[in-house]
């Protein structure tokens, strides 16, 4: 018997009398309260992970502050490459050129408010997994109409087999004293703009 | 009224007469009729929770028999009433457990009391006990009903939910992690400056006694010997 | 039975600085673990729903497995099937060297712990680099992890300082013991290595049947790291892992963050599923991992400590771990959960671990999953062993507590015979076994009147 096999009958054996399935009781919620402003509690909460938030595509500059060097993916619209920064399309970029950048700019998939999580699934506008990764800089772009107020109404809007990332603020760690610490691997600056899209 | 069955449990039994008797007090003085079934010995909560489950069972099966004709059962002991509610649809397929009610369940949740009548005019903190607690879910009950104790001044206990360190036979298996843990709750408790330290189960109470009795600190009560006082 | 754990306990009691450690972080992680938990106003159906999916998952994990590895299969993945954690190291050491790399970077894994991978690598000429802070420290210091998700837990801040300025051979020379300069030190240490590994190594939280992806929570980064940068991934994943659905995230992922580090949601989920063309890794390996979990799953009450998602809520809230960390419990899951599942996945070792409880009941108030840790270990406690001086007194217990006549007369005999004591009202010293009570307790005597005698005058 091969690994596969002989894991697969442990298994029958260990189950052999138990009872075929169990209910799963779902019960939770799936939405938060009716007219509950879920902008408002995203910036609550992306503020709470001290994230900083911007209003208006015109903010983009501001929310890039210095940075001079952006990496873009190459589909992300002509409008929001604003102010003075030099725009880099991303085409493959080796590590150390992605490296080189000050900041990456990205638009996302979805975001949920009660967690300030913002997700990214590779699809328009949000690029490889790499380059969101290796700028210390993250700006995010996030629609209003992407915002939704719970987890259980984003999922449905992901594209489940694409690489899918979901960002809660910039890079942490509790690990010293079960103290929370901004900016370890991932970027240390998230900069979250909300628009109109 | 149908009479109440009184379950004193084996700690009382040996050492704390006190406590049943304050319970019989309470229960009589809200106009129930009590009744102690002699044969009684133990629920078997120390065999179950060491490990030796045949000998718990032949003790549920005892008990279910001592304690088969009263439709309630009340007991001064938050984990004995855990014990046949939580392990005795495994040890002896009933659900006896239902009838068998810690005494703050009984007089808030079936006699509908929570004013007994009682006064005491002393300081006291309260341990809420593990398995009163966590495993029979009483919440503050037995809180709720010193709160209307004439004359009575309750002060917080600090870091009150955490385990005195007692867990039965854990207290001999792990000596010296159980005696880590009750070092912490006997300063806490010292450090409400309560003149009593009240809780629901004599088993804990023993232990945190055992420790205040060397360390110092607040008296330990349990709690129906508070709600039958009177002066 | 094994006496590891009391004695390993004594000996981290005596170390003021690991308790205050200790007693520190726990403290502060429960607080917000408490606050954040009590945001969702549905908490408990949230619980119950995540309970009951794990229990279904347990039920069906032969059909879910199957699917979960045709659609990686289908997604570009490679599925092996590791029946031990031997197995299991000596694919994963293939693939390293089939990529042509001699080291790896690790994201953070408890089964890779638990198969002991990285001394298997070492055995084998290989290296693998921890890089989740925790592990990072532990491993500088050549230490074992003493927490799940913390695994230096046991150190403070000035500790680490000393650490990394003793074996980070790139620490600064100015460093302090700012969490935030330590963070900054751990990037600088590891970027290089990041950015030019070939092959990572990871576990996974979640295992979704439905898309045969795989997800990995975290919060620093390194795990996005070494999820995108390097060619080849290898993920080593225990056959429990498994969710039915994508949808069932909605659940696992409410609780998971909120019960681990408390909070509302971790900084960062990696979700991928096979191989993503010009995005990550090229070559995508899993390797399934039996070692041990099927035969919890033949123990019908045992089994729920499968559903364990490994979140650590039970070790901070536990007070038996609070005063002794991790290193006592001998086992790479130590703590509550550690009680019940290091017992059943090797059976015949830690059987003193099933009493390392005062059954308090702390830990399934706040298991997510919901598993009812006391139960177990109350279940596991049956197969003992027990020794034969227990084995008597608990027989002779039950003899008497079983015949009325003979516990009245018991108790009679205890009053007549402690009479000695009756007037300072508490025994101070008592001969072995009772001095295992008597070494920090005084124990109260019997009463000259019983209840009993009581009763009958009051029921005159």
């Amino acid at each position: 018997m091969n690994a596969k096999e002989e894991i697969l009958a442990r298994i029958g054996r260990a189950l052999d009398g138990t009872e075929e399935t169990v209910e799963v009781p779902r019960r939770y919620r799936r939405s938060l309260d009716e007219g509950t402003d879920v902008v408002e509690l995203l910036i609550d909460r992306l503020v709470d992970y001290k994230a900083n938030v911007h209003h208006g595509l015109e903010s983009i500059e501001a929310a890039l502050g210095e940075a001079k060097k952006v990496v873009v993916p190459a589909d992300l619209p002509a409008g929001w490459r604003r102010g003075g920064a030099e725009y880099i399309e991303d085409d493959a970029l080796a590590t150390d050129e992605l490296d080189g950048m000050d900041a990456v700019l990205t638009g996302c998939a979805a975001a949920v408010a009660v967690s300030g999580t913002i997700m990214l699934d590779a699809g328009p506008a949000q690029g490889r997994r790499a380059i969101t990764l290796v700028p210390d800089h993250h700006v995010v772009v996030v629609g209003r109409d992407q915002i939704v107020g719970h987890l259980a109404q984003a999922l449905p809007r992901l594209s489940r087999t694409d690489p899918q990332t979901w960002i809660s603020g910039p890079s942490a760690t509790s690990d010293i004293e079960l103290q929370r610490v901004e900016g370890v691997h991932g970027p240390r600056r998230l900069d979250v703009v909300i628009a109109d899209l | 009224m149908s009479r109440i069955g009184l379950f004193i449990t084996c700690v009382n039994d040996a050492l704390y007469p006190q406590t049943p008797k304050a319970v019989v007090t309470v229960l009589e003085r809200l106009g129930y009729e009590v009744d102690f079934p002699t044969a009684q010995t133990c629920c078997g909560q120390m065999h179950a929770n060491s490990g030796y489950r045949d000998d718990a069972a032949k003790l549920a099966r005892s008990f279910e028999e001592v304690f088969g004709g009263y439709e309630a059962v009340v007991t001064p002991s938050g984990s004995c009433a855990a014990m046949v509610r939580d392990q005795y649809p495994d040890l002896t397929g009933s659900d006896f457990g239902a009838r068998v009610l810690e005494l703050s369940e009984f007089l808030l949740d079936h006699a509908g009391v929570d004013d007994v009548g009682a006064r005491f005019e002393h300081t006291v903190t309260y341990h809420p006990t593990c398995h009163g607690t966590r495993a029979l879910g009483l919440g503050d009950k037995p809180l709720r009903l010193l709160r209307n104790v004439a004359g009575i001044e309750l002060v917080d206990l600090p870091e009150a939910d955490q385990c005195c360190g007692f867990g039965g036979t854990f207290a001999l298996k792990n000596s010296e992690v159980s005696t880590a843990m009750l070092e912490d709750k006997c300063r806490h408790a010292d450090r409400t400056g309560a003149e009593y330290l009240a809780a629901a189960d004599n088993s804990c109470l023993t232990h945190i006694g055992g420790g205040i009795s060397r360390s110092g600190g607040p008296r330990p009560i349990h709690y129906a010997e508070i709600l039958a006082a009177t002066a | 039975m094994s006496t590891a754990f009391p004695k390993a306990a004594k000996v981290a009691l005596g170390m003021p600085q690991l308790r205050s450690n200790l007693a520190h972080a726990t403290g502060t992680i429960r607080g917000k673990r408490a606050a954040v938990a009590a945001e969702l106003d549905d908490w408990e159906q949230l619980r119950d729903a995540a309970s009951a999916v794990k229990a279904d998952v347990q039920r069906h994990l032969p059909e879910l497995l199957e699917t979960f590895e045709r659609n990686a299969i289908e997604a570009g993945a490679k599925v092996h099937w590791a029946r031990d954690g031997a197995e299991a190291n000596r694919i994963a050491a293939r693939i390293t060297r089939e990529a042509g790399a001699d080291e790896v970077v690790k994201v953070k894994s408890m089964a890779t712990q638990e198969i002991e991978l990285n001394e298997h690598f070492e055995a084998e000429g290989l290296a693998a680099w921890e890089t989740d802070l925790a592990e990072l420290i532990v491993q500088l210091a050549e230490d074992r992890p003493s927490h799940i998700l913390v695994p230096a837990i046991h150190y403070n801040r000035t500790e680490i300082r000393d650490i990394f300025k003793g074996r980070m051979k790139d620490a600064p020379a100015d460093l302090t013991d700012d969490p935030a300069a330590l963070a900054e030190a751990a990037r600088r240490h590891l970027r290089r290595r990041f950015l030019s590994a070939k092959v990572a190594v990871s576990g996974a939280n979640f295992a979704i049947a439905e898309t045969g992806s795989l997800v990995v929570v975290e919060s620093e980064g390194n795990g996005r790291m070494c999820l995108t940068m390097p060619e080849t991934l290898i993920s080593i994943v225990g056959v429990e892992k498994l969710l039915p659905s994508f949808d069932d995230l909605e659940v696992f992922m409410q609780l998971l963050p909120r019960s681990s580090t408390g909070e509302r949601m971790n900084p960062y989920s990696s979700i991928w599923t096979g191989r993503a063309e010009g995005d990550g890794p090229k070559d995508v390996h899993i390797i399934l991992l039996d070692n041990g979990r099927t035969d919890v799953l033949a123990d019908e009450v045992g089994r729920q400590a499968l559903s364990c998602i490994r979140c650590s809520a039970c070790l901070n809230v536990c007070p038996v771990y609070e005063r002794t960390g991790g290193h006592a419990y001998g086992h790479v899951y130590p703590g509550p959960i550690g009680a019940i599942l290091a017992p059943q996945l090797e059976p015949g070792r830690h059987d003193d671990l099933p009493y390392a409880s005062s059954l308090c009941g702390a830990c399934y108030e706040v298991c997510p999953v919901k598993i009812n840790i006391p139960e177990v270990l109350v279940h596991l406690r049956q197969t003992g062993p027990h020794g034969a001086g227990e084995k008597a007194a608990m027989g002779a217990a039950q003899a008497v507590m079983a015949r009325p006549g003979l516990w009245r007369a018991a108790l009679r005999a205890a009053r007549f015979f402690s009479r000695p004591w009756r007037r300072r009202g508490y025994v101070r010293r008592l001969p072995f076994p009772g001095s295992k009570w008597t070494v920090s307790r005084d124990l109260g005597v019997p009463p000259k009147e019983s209840f009993r005698d009581w009763w009958k005058e009051h029921e005159r």
